[in-house]
């Protein structure tokens, strides 16, 4: 996967999937028009500030709250580039994955590196560089399978080869 | 070492004998559920699986549209009017506006979920019918068309928190109450990735209602699931929804448990979650002055016939206080034509309250009750975060049906002995 990079926009613990997609907005399906209430209810100017592969670094259990997927949806589409937290409520994560958009859990990246700072981000190596401050912080890696899942681009992959050997069989 | 239900219900899914929590496995999936608002997204998504054209197992996909029904809009309408398409195509299970409600009431009433099976759903509050015994849980709607297509799911096995409440519970508590007090305790992240496994003499006697609440709740402590073992209470109940083939699993006395918390619940109070976290609860004793605007009673948490008895029994002979509305949502049709025949609905609209059709409307500020600016709303539903039912700048408390109930007409929050002593004492 391609190196991502761009300026961090920082937030606290526990930012819940009603303020990063509201519930009156969650009828909408399609992710440039979602992509327009991203972060609605925690931040009014976030659409406007962010440029496209900015990355948002932000506390312990991201994403918390209800499973709708269009919260991942509307941030990819938003222009960010990954999510970096010390920990991601669980209902987020794996629709991040099967989405095939990038999160990084690290403890240490949430604690150290400040809003403005300009950060690398090496998927496959999970390797963060603050290019500000010049630290590295390394992620937790992914186990196998959701690599798989990942390299794949998202779930649809895994099921598509699983349809085609049943065919086959 | 021996296993916990959850690892048990797994590794059965998975085809295996045992499974270890933290390895990934591929299992199969008992019901798919879907909302209109999941099955939008999944819809689209599900037509872009090269090879899949149906569903792989129709009667296994369930489909409910309580988000925004009856249709809010034109945008809603057009957006069930698109699912109600597919489901239909599919010969999948649809349960429309009239026959249905909310879905997490729907489905246990028709008897579709029960003990053993696994279970997944596009919607976080999935939870629920682990209080029936089974794995459940919420997933996104890409789970959701991959486990259409190919009747499978993965899922990463949840190390299991073991909660065990002792002693007897005071009068007017019940699970929204024993949920609150826990989740206070361990946080909004205490059970991040894992069961909650609920357990202990106290819970005995708790109705299924209350059951419910607890595993729907669990997701509000960041658990993947929360899960009850079968008791008599849970067979009665199965009875009389008609779900009658079912298999039973327990944890082994010697399973792993990663975390293990011992509460003595009858040292708990009617408690109240205060703005905007749900771990934020205190007992309804230590609320202070808190003046509302809004109350609502029920929604899929608290929207269960015995919940509607107990508001009932607080607001019988009483009147809303002016300034208040008291919205009164049953969980489903079902609960509704019960309220019916029990004379609660004539209690409710003696005391001045408006009772909704089965809808989440107001939960998630959809319809049907959304707050304004600087409003307070008391609800027993199951999240206070900050927008959820309305305004930015609205506040929200929850509590369980009895405090609700007693709030409406004190117009402040209090506990239900106040008013219900108020008329025993006049
Ligand atoms: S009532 Fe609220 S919590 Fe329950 S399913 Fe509806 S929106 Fe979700």
């Amino acid at each position: 996967m391609e190196t991502l990079r761009g300026r961090v926009w920082k937030y606290g613990a526990n930012i819940n999937t009603d303020v990063i997609i509201p519930g009156r907005y969650c009828h909408l399906t399609d992710p440039q028009e979602l992509a327009k209430y991203c972060m609605a209810d925690l931040d009014t100017e976030f659409v406007d500030k962010i440029k496209p592969g900015d990355i948002i670094v932000a506390g312990p259990n991201f994403g918390c709250g209800s499973s709708r997927e269009v919260a991942p949806v509307s941030i990819k589409a938003s222009g960010i580039g990954a999510v970096v937290a010390p920990s991601f409520a669980r209902i987020f994560y794996r629709n991040a994955i099967n989405i095939g958009f990038p999160i990084f859990e690290s403890s240490d990246a949430y604690d150290e590196i400040n809003e403005g700072d300009e950060v690398e981000i090496d998927p496959d190596s999970g390797t963060i560089t603050d290019l500000t401050t010049g630290k590295q912080y390394q992620a937790k890696g992914f186990p196998e399978f959701l690599q798989q899942i990942m390299a794949r681009g998202g779930l649809r992959g895994y099921a598509e080869e699983v349809l085609a050997s049943r065919t086959q069989a | 070492m021996g296993l916990t239900i959850s690892e048990k219900i797994l590794a059965r899914h998975a085809g295996r004998d045992s499974v270890e929590p933290g390895e990934i496995v591929m299992v199969d999936v008992d019901v798919v559920l879907a909302n209109e608002l999941s099955a939008a997204l999944a819809i689209d998504e599900f037509k872009k699986i090269e090879g899949a054209e149906n569903i792989l197992r129709p009667d296994s996909a369930v489909f409910v549209p309580d988000h925004f029904t009856p249709n809010k809009d034109i945008t809603t309408a057009k957006l069930v009017q698109r699912v109600r398409e597919f489901a239909l195509s599919q010969n999948a299970r649809w349960f429309e506006v009239g026959r249905a409600g909310i879905e997490h009431c729907v489905l246990p009433q028709n008897g579709i979920v029960g003990p053993g099976q696994v279970i997944i759903g596009g919607d976080s509050h999935t939870t629920t019918y682990g209080a029936l015994g089974a794995f459940s849980t919420g997933v996104g709607s890409t789970d959701v068309a991959v486990a259409w297509a190919i009747g499978k799911t993965w899922l990463r096995v949840p190390p299991t928190f073991k909660v065990t409440y002792h002693g007897q519970l005071q009068p007017w508590v019940g699970g929204k109450d024993l949920i609150l007090y826990t989740i206070g305790r361990i946080t909004v992240d205490g059970a991040t990735y894992m069961a909650m496994e609920f357990h202990g003499e106290a819970l005995a006697g708790l109705p299924m209602a209350g059951r419910f609440t607890m595993a729907n709740m669990s997701i509000e402590a960041g658990a993947k699931n929360g899960i009850f073992h079968v008791d008599d209470v849970t067979r009665e109940y199965l009875a009389s929804v008609r779900h009658t083939s079912y298999t039973e699993y327990s944890s082994d006395p010697d399973a792993h448990y990663e975390h293990e918390i011992e509460i003595d619940a009858s040292q708990i109070e009617p408690q109240v979650a205060f703005p905007s976290i749900p771990e934020n609860a205190r007992p309804v004793s230590q609320a202070g002055d808190v003046k509302v605007d809004q109350v609502v009673i029920g929604t899929c948490t608290n929207g269960w016939i015995e919940d509607m008895r107990e508001a009932a029994q607080v607001l019988r002979g009483h009147h809303v206080a002016p300034h208040i509305r008291c919205i009164v949502v049953p969980g489903s049709q079902e609960v509704q034509r019960q309220m019916v025949k029990e004379g609660l609905m004539e209690i409710f609209m003696d005391a001045d309250c408006i009772v909704s059709t089965s809808t989440c409307g107001p939960c998630i500020g959809g319809h049907m009750g959304v707050l304004g600016e600087y409003e307070v709303c008391l609800s027993t539903t199951n999240r206070n975060f900050v927008g959820r039912m309305g305004a930015r700048t609205a506040e929200i408390y929850l509590a369980n049906p009895a405090v609700a109930a007693a709030t409406a007409v004190a117009g402040h929050i209090v506990g239900p002995d106040e008013v219900v002593g108020r008329r025993a004492a006049a």
